[in-house]
């Protein structure tokens, strides 16, 4: 189970994140939505570890999640803006780093994706959206409970997102917990939704009373 | 997971190898600077064979450390830039031994090519043979600690603005001690004086950058993902 308290986080100047909370339990999904700059993609580096809020806590399990970040990097897969492919190997060259972290099969995870096929080629050759597959074909390799996705739609087609509908069906009928930052419509059935406000400059000097925390809780 | 870490580590050494094979660029471009930026000096300074001599053990270490100066700001920084770095974190693995990692691979990529184009450099300069050991001997221990120092400056200044410049007025500074005793070393050599003292002090401060500089350089990475 995740437990997110108050995260807030400042960007120079700026609250970026004013005292956000939810709780998800095994088999949720939750869908970040908000305009550009709201924090959505900020919120989901705070939950992989890779950024330390300024206030808060997250809580895996009761226990503090942060506090041994390389232990925390175990329970989740993060798929960044970015694919974070190397163009001068090959896919599978690609996988291999999270293979060996996961122990994972790296075949097993491109077939499921469709692009086996493609293994051997270097990623320079291949199309945005086919990147974009390897780079889901990481967040299933690594076997993680905690699915921490920043617009995993970039660049798929209508296939892939059927495809990507029943991945995350089965990861959640496992148990495994799925967060999405989004702009357009996920294959998430009865996912919930948090609306990040995006924060005027006004709004440094007085926290917003009414966010919507209530209907997460 | 304390059991996975040697594997991960060689995960990294076979990809930064394999991708240093794919774009030779930069192992060959640092190489080839050596090369180049020692064969100047008997241009500009004449062709006076005792005076090459006796600079050769300063001119092939000065070379050394600006030719090992050249790949380091590519060493992480692409990494950040193709969020490759975000996805090592994320292997779980502690960021000083992923940054010790990249060092190694940074030593192995230029380190080890400038070990080899040292002995030809040197000869070319009329460095006589009996001192060649001591230079290789002290090229080893001088590369390691160049990949240890240059790597902790790269992951410092990484994500910093105008980081290339930065980078060589940090570890030019941070070297001066391994360029005085490796070129002391090769100095007492030719003249006939004992060269251990040098050796060892050389020795003495790679032991020390083995387990801070890779410390320090994890602590870079995490500030530069945030």
């Amino acid at each position: 189970m995740l437990e997110v308290e108050n995260i807030s986080v400042f960007r120079g100047e700026r609250l970026v994140l004013d005292h956000v909370g939810f709780t998800l339990g095994a088999g949720d999904a939750l869908l970040l939505t908000g305009p550009n700059g709201a924090g959505k993609s900020t919120l989901l580096r705070v939950l992989a570890g890779l950024r330390k809020p300024e206030g808060g806590h997250v809580l895996w399990s009761g226990v503090d999640a942060l506090a041994d970040r390389s232990q925390h990097a175990d329970r989740v897969a993060y798929l960044g803006h970015q694919d974070a492919l190397k163009l001068g190997l090959t896919l599978r060259e690609n996988l291999t780093l999270a293979m060996r972290a996961s122990g994972g099969n790296p075949d097993l995870c491109m077939k499921s994706l469709n692009i086996l096929g493609l293994a051997d080629l270097p990623a320079r050759m291949l199309s945005a959206g086919q990147k974009r597959r390897a780079a889901l074909a990481r967040v299933l390799l690594a076997q993680a409970p905690l699915w921490l996705l920043d617009e995993p739609s970039l660049g798929l087609d209508i296939n892939t997102m059927d495809l990507l509908g029943s991945l995350f069906a089965a990861h959640r009928q496992a148990g495994g917990i799925v967060i999405a930052t989004t702009h357009v419509p996920l294959p998430l059935p009865d996912a919930r939704t948090l609306a990040l406000p995006g924060l005027n400059e006004s709004d440094i000097s007085q926290p917003i009373e009414d966010f919507p925390e209530d209907d997460l809780l | 997971m304390t059991f996975r870490i040697p594997s991960l580590i060689m995960a990294i050494l076979e990809r930064d190898l394999r991708l240093a094979l794919r774009h030779g660029a930069d192992t060959l471009g640092a190489v080839l600077f050596f090369i180049l930026a020692g064969a100047l000096f008997p241009l500009a300074l004449g062709p006076s064979p005792e005076l090459l001599r006796r600079m050769a053990p300063g001119i092939v270490w000065v070379c050394a450390l600006l030719a090992a100066l050249l790949p380091l700001d590519r060493l992480f920084g692409s990494e950040l830039e193709d969020g490759s770095l975000d996805q090592l974190l994320m292997t779980g693995l502690p960021p000083s031994l992923i940054a010790l990692a990249k060092m190694l691979a940074h030593w192995l990529t230029t380190g080890l090519p400038l070990l080899l184009a040292a002995g030809p450099l040197a000869i070319m300069l009329g460095m006589p043979t009996p001192s060649m050991p001591v230079l290789l001997i002290g090229l080893l221990l001088g590369t390691l600690i160049l990949s240890l120092i240059g790597g902790m400056a790269a992951s410092v200044v990484l994500g910093a603005r105008r980081g290339g410049v930065l980078l060589p007025l940090l570890v030019l500074p941070l070297t001066t001690p391994a360029l005085i005793f490796g070129a002391a070393a090769l100095d007492a050599a030719q003249t006939g004086l004992s060269w251990g003292p040098d050796l060892e002090l050389l020795g003495a401060f790679l032991a020390a950058a083995i387990p801070l500089c890779p410390l320090a350089a994890g602590a870079g990475l995490r500030a530069a993902v945030e």
